[in-house]
């Protein structure tokens, strides 16, 4: 049962190795000589305007909270699709109704403009 | 074999809950419960619960945390220079608590037995999302249904509440 996670631990193992590897590796290779103005803090060669750490705008708010109510829609497709076969018809109006529902969401996040970025 | 993994994997999981409330920085923090989150998810897999470990991942590792990091953006936290542990006794106190209540349910309850018809025998004959799938779709058919109610509220409020101007 678990062997077949193999893979997966496999593949995060490669990933680590990855990424630690290639920050060690220059970091030992590397040749560095560092002076006040190399060690600055950049924007893309400009001056720097302020701090990163700005107060950002609320249009990103509600893209992340849509994105959470849509993803949580999503889910609800997983065990949906697994067991589509053995529900039919039924299933697939149960489900209708469910994202029938979520689409009137939908439209009226679109009416309210919510999606633009004025 | 598996038992030394799961005590790795749950010292790991208590590293990255301890760094969540220690650390400076709010986004340290964060990325911390990331790992927390990521480490319960490779419990529910132990369990043989693969659904609930995508869900983990999807919802908690996805979606919880853009929320939460969405929120110390706005809020503009800096790094506090010095971490003050206020109201400790409080803490003190909803900590003992917890524990008594963890201890009551372990030494009064049976926390590791089997209760109910579905044994890991049936989860690994019919398969875990299966039996999801199943008990989601047909038995609680309505709860299912109400919950796309409860996200077109979600939808509605998330707008109402970001887009008053409008």
């Amino acid at each position: 049962m678990l062997d077949s996670y193999l893979p997966i631990i496999v593949l995060i193992v490669i990933a680590l190795a990855f990424a630690v590897g290639t920050i060690v590796m220059s970091h030992l290779i590397g040749h560095r000589k560092p002076s006040a103005v190399k060690l600055a803090p950049y924007e893309c060669g400009m001056p720097l305007v302020g701090s990163a750490r700005e107060r950002l705008s609320i249009k990103f708010y509600i893209i992340a909270m849509l994105f959470i109510v849509f993803d949580i829609e999503a889910v609800f497709l997983y065990p949906w699709a697994v067991v589509f076969k053995r529900l039919g018809m039924f299933g697939f109006a149960e489900m209708g109704v469910f994202i029938f529902i979520l689409l009137v969401g939908y439209v009226y996040v679109w009416k309210k403009g919510a999606l633009e970025w004025e | 074999m598996q038992v030394l993994f799961f005590y790795l994997v749950a010292l790991v999981t208590v590293i990255s809950g301890v760094i969540v409330v220690a650390a400076k920085s709010p986004v340290n923090s964060a990325l911390a419960l990331v790992n927390t989150f990521f480490c319960l998810a490779v419990f529910y897999v132990m369990l043989s619960a693969p659904f609930m470990a995508a869900i983990q991942i999807m919802v908690y590792a996805g979606a919880i945390m853009v929320l939460i990091l969405f929120v110390i953006m706005l809020l503009n936290m800096g790094v506090e220079p010095f971490k003050k542990f206020t109201h400790v006794t409080w803490g003190v106190v909803a900590g003992s608590l917890v524990l008594m209540l963890t201890l009551f349910f372990i030494s009064r309850g049976q926390p590791t037995k089997v209760v109910g018809a579905i044994t890991r025998d049936v989860i690994l004959k019919e398969g875990h999302t299966e039996l999801i799938g199943k008990s989601l779709f047909v038995n609680f058919l309505l709860p299912f249904e109400i919950t796309s109610i409860l996200l077109l509220v979600a939808i509605i409020g998330a707008v109402i509440l970001a887009k008053k101007e409008v």
